[in-house]
């Protein structure tokens, strides 16, 4: 035997179990530890440095402590011009105003956000315009370079010594959860190095699991990893707004009559009031009809995980759970899977599951005559909302059905022109608003179907005269030249730009 | 209508407005109006409530508004609201539906 | 004849839901001057209440305004506003007998002549609410041509026959004459408000045995109650096929001339086509006049 004539025996640079010292790795043996003893040891170990990309993911919503605690870290370290890349902001992310401030964070890549930070934003807070990318398009760019992770900070509600983390937890009842990890596991595996941070270091092996230890770099065990009442509340609540209702139950309807409501049908649903009163509709007629679901996709709710235990639906697949009742079935239903962002949404990514939706609800907080839909940012202008996975699903569904109130206060739902495109028209099937049905003249046969139902159609322009009617004519927000946000569509290119709103003849 | 003494009527729910009025020094009408739909409807809502006042015929008062998003018939009513109530006058004057 | 299933009880100070009251698709719109408002605000619930009728279009619905008492002072304030706001109807609280109907009358003829409004175009309801108005029913329900129905208001009345709201007993009485005047006077009977809002099964089931007693329909404190009232009130496709076949003779019967109908035998009077017709508006289903 010439083991020489192995095709990559020079590849092979040493050669014996105890020949440590021609190891490169022999300052990382496998069995060396991973967990540090705090977040600065682990930004000093990652090797972050001025100009790197760092990320974080969204899945503690408004309860998050990671982001701030590991910008302070940073801004004490003295590391500046950092690009964060989360794949959402919240309100609870103000703080990380005053390390724009101060140079520490000089890009922000995000799906969206909420609160002062955006307010900060769209008061033209950072030189550079903020990249707002829908959840399909951020898992492709950090998928094939685009955006470059240098160190992920990934909360985790549980992980094991080895870094198999979770975002629940199967040692104690009543620890904090947060359901799916979905789109931490992308950055999980494309970072140059992940450090996972937790408030439970529970027991090897810690699987099934959201993050695989191999993806795991360094793990910090620390106090608190958020607001268990921010990050989660026990189980959305079913509405009782009159108007959400009566939105609902048109939407049930405008479903069961459309064509896509059949044996085996797949869905996806917002966690909105309304979205989650159109589950409980559907589900009656489901029932009546003995029709079952063969998935359900995206943000999960335990109202689709109940439908699911029943027998319903009969497979969830989520990349993100929206109450204590999902991420409780996640923890505990053979088939309720937790997805990644490529699988959910990828455009790159041949066989994303939206493409194999038949049908998904969306909200909106403008929609305008040509069915464009903005989510992103307010009817004044200012960036209050998030892409999600809106042009994701409503591109990849065969029927997208936009819902919302014909008007907000007095605050016209459908408009002129949307503020923001995030969703453009062509992708927008059916406006359901509490007065009015509207179909996409780009789809007569929905169209037809609910006609001969007996559902009453109306123009976008009808819909929207009818709101003004109710609440008058908006004056145009104005603008200032520069561009404070880009938003891009689920390819990633860009569809719109956010300027900088101009507020100067308000200071009366 | 003279207005007499401070007086407010409306509230701060969402889609009402609280409309305060007070006696002014100088002659003339001062509005100052905060909304929640400033950008979209301020204008049109100080043009309601100074109408308002016109039609009433108060010729001075200062208006403190804060508006959380109220229709123009709001407006309308809690400014006429109000002014009777700063006047400390009750002939109303109601007209009929066109 | 107009349908008056549900009668939307709208807190008259309150701007977001007189805003949003018409798209519920209730049949009656009942803007409320009285109980809902605070004594202090009551300058300002008719401000708002008059400017909403004056500016906002609530059509198709029939809109009443419930106006409070005479004798309280503020019954004739409200109507100096709301009849010049041209409602369909003005609703009188705690009538007790058929003079407070003939005096409130007065006031509203005077209000519509000295406002150039045509004398006798505003409607008028009466709401019954104590043992006094209910033994005084049917004088009430006869009192005014104005009477398009009458109403039974329940807390009160109940607070009069010193005992509480329970299952339904306690209002037999009540409803029995109330529905029994109406029907005399040919006007509606409207039934009081159920309060308990989440409770749906208590609902339907009051609901129900007021549809039986000949009930016209129900006042709703909540628009989510209008779906499930108008639902019970919905006739079985049974009833509505027959409706429609005696539409059909009678259509046809028409077409030949003749004003007497039969259908499988049995003549077709005038109450018989009343009745269908009445039957196929509760079902929705448009019919040639």
């Amino acid at each position: 035997m010439d083991v020489t004539k192995i095709k990559n025996i020079d590849k092979i640079t040493y050669r014996g179990v105890f020949d440590a010292e021609k190891s490169p790795h022999k300052n990382q043996p496998a069995k060396a530890s991973k967990m540090l003893p705090s977040i600065r040891e682990a930004i000093i170990k990652s090797g972050l440095k001025d100009g790197m990309t760092i990320s974080f993911h969204h899945h503690f919503r408004n309860g998050d402590y990671i982001v701030n605690m590991v910008l302070d870290e940073i801004a004490k370290l003295g590391i500046k011009d950092l690009t964060v890349a989360a794949s959402s902001l919240a309100s609870c992310h103000a703080p990380m105003i005053e390390h724009i401030k101060n140079g520490v964070v000089t890009h922000i890549e995000t799906s969206g956000m909420r609160g002062d930070l955006a307010e900060a934003v769209s008061r033209g807070l950072m030189d550079t315009p903020v990249v707002f990318r829908s959840h399909g398009g951020r898992a492709d760019a950090i998928a094939n370079g685009d955006i470059h992770i240098d160190v992920a900070f990934l909360g985790a509600p549980t992980c094991d010594i080895m870094g198999n983390a979770n975002g629940y937890n199967r040692y104690e009842e009543n620890a904090t959860m947060c359901g799916s990890l979905g789109y931490a596991k992308v950055d999980a595996e494309f970072a140059d190095c992940v450090v996972v941070i937790t408030d439970h270091i529970v027991p090897y092996p810690n699987t099934p699991c959201g993050i695989p230890a191999v993806n795991v770099r360094y793990i910090v065990e620390v106090e608190n990893i958020g607001d268990p009442n921010g990050i989660m509340s026990g189980a959305t609540r079913y509405t009782k707004n009159p108007k959400e209702l009566m939105i609902a139950k048109q939407t049930a309807e405008v479903i069961e009559h459309s064509g896509y409501f059949k044996d085996g049908f797949s869905m996806q649903m917002g966690s909105g009031g309304a979205s989650l009163a159109t589950a409980r509709f559907l589900r009656e007629k489901m029932e009546e009809q003995g029709i079952h679901c063969d998935f359900a996709l995206g943000g999960i709710t335990g109202q689709i995980a109940e439908m699911h235990e029943a027998g319903l639906i009969d497979k969830i697949l989520d990349v993100q759970s929206f109450d204590l009742r999902a991420a409780e079935s996640l923890k505990n239903n053979r088939f309720h899977a937790q997805i990644d962002g490529c699988f959910y949404a990828g455009y790159d990514f041949v066989g994303a599951a939206v493409n194999a939706l038949d049908f998904v609800i969306l909200s909106a907080l403008e929609i305008d005559v040509d069915y464009n839909v903005n989510v992103l940012t307010g009817s004044d202008g200012v960036i209050r909302g998030a892409i999600g996975g809106h042009p994701d699903t409503a591109d990849g569904a065969k029927m997208s059905v936009v819902v919302g109130p014909l008007t907000r206060g007095r605050i016209p739902t459908i408009v002129d022109h949307v503020q923001t495109v995030i969703t453009p028209g062509a992708d927008v099937d059916v406006v359901v608003t509490d007065q009015g049905v509207s179909v996409n003249p780009n789809r007569p046969d929905i169209a037809e179907k609910l006609q001969q139902a007996g559902i009453r159609l109306y123009t976008m322009e009808e819909l929207k005269e009818r709101a003004e009617k109710i609440v008058g004519k908006p004056d145009p927000i104005k603008y200032k030249d520069k561009v404070v946000g880009l938003a891009l569509y689920r390819d990633n290119s860009i569809i719109d730009v956010i300027h900088e709103i101009d507020e100067s003849d308000m200071s009366r | 209508m003279k207005i007499v003494k401070p007086a407010s009527a409306g509230t701060l729910e969402s889609s009402d407005i609280e409309i305060r009025i007070e006696p002014a020094d100088e002659s003339g009408i001062e509005v100052h109006l905060t909304s929640s739909v400033m950008q979209q409807f301020g204008k049109k809502i100080e043009a309601v409530i100074r109408g308002t006042l016109e039609e009433l015929g108060v010729e001075s008062a200062y208006v403190d508004a804060v508006d959380k998003g109220a229709l123009d018939c709001t407006v309308r009513a809690r400014t006429a609201a109000a002014a009777h109530r700063a006047a400390e006058d009750s002939n109303y004057e109601w007209r009929v539906k066109a | 004849m107009k349908l008056r299933r549900s009668m939307m009880f709208v807190p008259g100070n309150n701007p977001g839901m007189i805003r949003d009251a018409a798209i519920y698709g209730a049949d009656c719109l009942m803007f409320d001057l009285e109980d809902s408002v605070a004594i202090t605000e009551k300058d300002a619930a008719r401000y708002l209440v008059y400017n909403a009728l004056t500016t906002i279009d609530y059509s198709p619905a029939e809109i009443v305004v419930r106006i409070n008492d005479l004798e309280s002072g503020l019954g004739i304030q409200d109507l100096e506003a709301i009849v010049r706001a041209r409602p369909d109807v003005i609703r009188l609280p705690k009538t007790a007998t058929a003079k407070d109907v003939t005096d409130c009358e007065r006031e509203i003829e005077r209000i519509e002549k000295e406002a150039g409004i045509p004398v006798g175009s505003t409607g008028m309801m009466a709401a019954i609410e104590s043992a006094e108005g209910v033994l005084n029913a049917p004088q009430i329900a006869l009192a005014s041509k104005r009477l398009i129905g009458i109403a039974l208001g329940a807390e009160d009345y109940v607070t009069d026959l010193k005992t509480t709201r329970a299952d339904g007993t306690e209002l037999a009485f009540a409803r029995g004459m109330i529905v029994n005047a109406a029907r005399m006077a040919g006007i509606d009977a409207l039934d009081t408000v159920y309060s308990d809002v989440n409770n749906e099964e208590g609902f339907l089931h009051e609901v129900n045995i007021i549809k039986k007693m000949g009930f016209s329909g129900k006042s709703v404190i909540n628009p989510r109650q209008i779906e499930p009232l108008h639902r019970t009130f919905r006739p079985s496709q049974k009833d509505i096929d027959k409706a429609l076949a005696i539409m059909e003779a009678i259509k046809e019967a028409n077409a030949k001339g003749s004003g007497v109908a039969s259908l499988k035998g049995k003549m077709i009077d005038k109450p018989v086509v009343a009745r269908a017709r009445y039957l196929l508006e509760l079902a929705g289903i448009e019919v040639d006049a």
